[in-house]
């Protein structure tokens, strides 16, 4: 039985989203006629190949293409607040706080100059009125929610010094930190070993459950949508093909790209089974 | 991939332009005993400091010599060595390079390290304390540029080399129609030309401007040679009064060094090739 | 972290010595004979009994590697022997005249720093704009002008059609500011370049993106992490440049008749006083090498990768 989606439990609407780049032969458009909610709680998945468009339309909603080349059409609201248009000042204070990203590679995402406390404590600080000492102590505290061992440590030392899977959980406890409505995670697990994609996806899991905050996944993989995502949209060429339930969309494709993409996945061997976790 | 199109494009047309001026130099250069309005060297100290006349086009000097002339006839020493230099370091550098890509092993470790060293220093001092064992003179320049020049020049060729031991062993291991030549000719030496021709124009540019330097200083060539910077070096007493002695001079060598790099960078963009 | 530092001072011994040896080779593959220079340039005639004499005070009648030897020692002790010219110790009439070379090179690095450092900088960030364009030209020019003819251009607007300056000389500040800024062009147009290289290149690295996304100012992007990653190669460009701004001032010293060292070695070239040419060579190879070793040093300051790495990141 579908349940009634009341404008209030959707946290972010994207609506009749179109972007379009100015090249030297003309204007291309990257994305068009993308709808989609996200209700608060619920983690939705976004899948397609490599350019299928699914990058493109994270950043539109973070206002991060390059303004130069770029149009953005269509409404994309936060809680009823438009962002597509919003300038400088007002989108970077939902950067990171209202809305966070987490990266595909944490490897190259820090700056490799500053250590992760200098950074960490940067974002909080830029956000909140806090001063360094509490900045620090709610980063060790986010730092500790994600398990990670020793984080007054961990906010010495730079960024090369810790593996990719640490580096994610930094992440995550950096998009966390801040309580923000939406965690947009762009490929969270690519570039990670089985175990810590478990431990990633466990741990968004965890924020989801805790603050109720709503998590856009983007991922090719269609075993970690399938662990995690509630509602599934699938793009392909810069539009979307199919919307649905994670369920339905497993046990009923509707379109036939859809479909590829399943058939595609069951003939590949797991080398380990991804148990059901949550 | 566009981009890079219009880049290759724009790169072709300053190359174009570029080599159109140098070759026009060149015949000037070529042809400046008959197209000079007079001799160069010949003093006439009661016509000195003259301005631009019909006679002399670009006014005469404080020892009453044509400056058009000594202008056209420096361009001969700057150029004309430039070019010798050019290709004896060349010449040097692929002896030198073969043989370090040939024999491998410790030859070619010192050889490189060599290379290094005379690579890390600038020009200018290692050619001044040449200067300074052998003694002031156009021709002890001369060769302390070509001493120096070849570095760049013999790795390149090493890399040549060291590519075609490579091809020795896949040739041998594939059962090839095309014989070695051919491989050489096809794979081989259009890999080599583009990092030479870039080098090539700028080190002409570098050569134009050292040569020019150590006139300047008065350790190269010695009066009554023209060459544009030891005419500067003579102009520079007359700076309040005649100061074009200095300013043709000087914007000859900028012109030619700024068009040899300009060249070089259009050739380095236009094949991909980094500059050092 | 100094176990680093004492592996890069291990790996200068090397090159020292083979400095010193190659000014030695220089002054015995010279064709002319260190004693008849002597007597040469003091004006004396040389008697076969002079110049025996000669050769022996001098040394050169031991075996060569016996005097190649002593010579290091002495070079240890800052003994470059004596000018043929001026019969003073070499090392006194360097250190007469350093100061002045320093002052010029001094004010030409800080000069060039303080105009490439915004310039790149900023031409780095707004990429074709008329700022990336007048950075543009000004390194291309600036690595194509002669610089002697550089410094008489100077001065020929400056101090003889505005007479805003000194024409040469030196003594207050008003004549160290045209000097300088010839020297420093060479420089300007090198530094802009690479910084500005570096910072476009910087601009597409995926921290810059993440940053963003953070939400921080893109003023603290840009000025705090980007320039502090992207002046990298611009100090090694510094360092490795050191010996440009060295020959840089032989020329300007001539131009602007600065009484430097540069002057002098040029003169002693002209009267074959090899105990300065070597002296010269020397201290240039010396600079050369601990230019190397400040930047490196400076280098594992900016960026924490290097020392604790041991130098791999690079």
């Amino acid at each position: 039985m579908r349940r009634l989606r009341t404008e209030r439990s959707n946290v972010l609407t994207v609506s009749d989203l179109q972007v379009k780049v100015q090249t030297k032969e003309g204007a291309t458009t990257l994305v068009q006629d993308i709808n989609f909610e996200l209700e608060k709680g619920k983690v939705l998945g976004l899948v397609g190949e490599s350019g299928s468009g699914k990058t493109v339309t994270s950043m539109s909603i973070l206002q991060l293409l390059d303004r130069k080349t770029t149009t953005i059409e269509g409404s994309i609201t936060l809680q009823g607040r438009e962002l597509n248009g919003l300038d400088d000042k007002e989108i970077r204070g939902i950067r990171g706080k209202d809305i966070a990203f987490i990266m595909q590679n944490p490897m190259n995402s820090f700056t490799p100059v500053f250590t992760i406390g200098n950074q960490f404590v940067e974002t909080i600080r830029s956000h909140t009125a806090l001063n360094k000492k509490q900045a620090k102590e709610l980063a060790i505290e986010a730092m500790q929610n994600v398990n990670l061992p020793n984080p007054a440590k961990l906010l010495k030392s730079y960024p090369f010094q810790l593996s990719g899977g640490m580096l994610q959980r930094v992440m995550i406890a950096m998009a966390a930190c801040l309580q923000p409505s939406v965690i947009i995670a762009d490929e969270p697990t690519t570039a990670l070993d089985v175990h810590n994609q478990l431990q990633v996806l466990r741990h968004l899991d965890k924020i989801r459950s805790e603050y109720g905050t709503s998590i856009l996944l983007i991922s090719h993989d269609l075993g970690v949508i399938s662990e995690m995502a509630d509602d599934v949209v699938v793009m392909q060429h810069g539009r979307i093909v199919e919307t649905a339930n994670v369920y339905e969309l497993f046990d009923n494709p509707q379109h036939e790209y859809t479909k590829k993409l399943l058939n595609a996945r069951l003939s590949i061997k797991h080398e380990e089974p991804i148990t059901h976790m949550l | 991939m566009i981009t890079s199109l219009r880049i290759m494009m724009r790169s072709q047309k300053v190359i174009v332009l570029c080599s159109i001026i140098l070759s026009f130099l060149f015949i000037i250069t070529i042809l400046a005993p008959w197209i000079a309005p007079n001799d160069p060297i010949a003093v006439n100290l009661a016509n000195k400091l003259q301005p631009s006349s019909f006679e002399y086009p670009l006014g005469t000097d404080h020892l009453g010599r044509c400056t058009l002339s000594r202008i056209l006839y420096g361009a001969r020493i700057s150029l004309g060595f430039a070019t010798l230099i050019f290709i004896s370091s060349l010449g040097i550098g692929l002896i030198v390079g073969t043989i370090a890509g040939y024999k491998g092993g410790w030859v070619d470790q010192v050889l490189m390290r060599l290379c290094d060293g005379v690579m890390a220093f600038p020009n200018l001092l290692l050619i001044l304390g040449l200067v300074g064992i052998l003694g002031p003179g156009l021709k002890q320049v001369i060769i302390a540029l070509m001493l120096v020049q070849w570095v760049y020049y013999a790795r390149i060729f090493r890399g040549m080399v060291l590519s075609l031991k490579e091809q020795n062993y896949i040739a041998a291991a594939k059962i090839s129609g095309s014989s070695q030549w051919k491989i050489i000719k096809k794979h081989i030496i259009p890999n080599v030309l583009p990092p030479l021709a870039v080098m090539g124009t700028l080190e002409m540019g570098w050569a134009i401007m050292d040569i020019s330097a150590m006139s300047f200083l008065g350790l190269g060539v010695q009066p009554p040679t023209p060459e544009w910077g030891a005419m500067i070096h003579e102009g520079k007493s007359y700076i309040r009064t005649n100061p074009e002695l200095m300013l043709y001079p000087g914007l000859m060598i900028m012109l030619v060094v700024v068009t040899f790099n300009l060249l070089g960078e259009a050739l380095s963009e236009r094949f991909g090739v980094k500059r050092r | 972290m100094g176990t680093y530092i004492l592996k890069r001072i291990m790996a200068i011994i090397p090159i020292f010595l083979l400095a010193t040896l190659l000014t030695f080779g220089m002054i015995h593959l010279s064709p002319v004979d260190p004693a008849e220079a002597y007597l040469s340039a003091a004006h004396i005639q040389s008697t076969d009994e002079i110049l025996a004499q000669k050769r022996h005070e001098f040394g050169l009648d031991q075996p060569l590697h016996v005097q190649y030897v002593n010579s290091i020692i002495k070079i240890c002790q800052f003994d470059f022997g004596i000018s043929y010219l001026s019969n003073k110790p070499v090392w006194e009439e360097v250190t007469y005249r350093m100061p002045a070379t320093i002052q010029l090179a001094l004010g030409s690095i800080i000069l060039a720093i303080l105009v490439s450092v915004p310039l790149g900088f900023l031409a780095g960030i707004k990429k074709n704009s008329g700022i990336d364009h007048f950075s543009r030209l000004l390194s291309f020019f600036g690595a194509s002008i002669p610089s002697f003819w550089l410094g008489y251009l100077l001065i020929f607007f400056f101090s003889v059609k505005l007479d805003l300056f000194p024409v040469e000389g030196i003594g207050t500040w008003q004549h160290l500011v045209l000097p300088s800024v010839t020297l420093a062009l060479p420089l300007i147009a090198l530094y802009t370049r690479l910084l500005r290289a570096s910072v476009l290149e910087n601009l597409q690295e995926p921290y810059v993106l993440f940053a963003r996304t953070r939400g921080i100012h893109e003023k603290v992007i840009m000025g705090k992490h980007v320039l502090r990653i992207a002046i990298s190669p611009m100090i090694t460009g510094l360092g490795m440049n050191l010996g440009k701004l060295l020959t840089g001032t032989i020329i300007v010293e001539a131009v602007f008749s600065w009484p430097g060292f540069g002057r002098y070695f040029i003169e002693a070239i002209f009267n074959r006083d090899v105990p300065v040419i070597q002296c010269y060579v020397l201290l240039a190879a010396g600079l050369f090498i601990f230019s190397n070793l400040i930047v490196d040093l400076i280098q594992m300051c900016i960026d924490p990768r290097i020392s604790r790495k041991g130098g791999q990141s690079q």
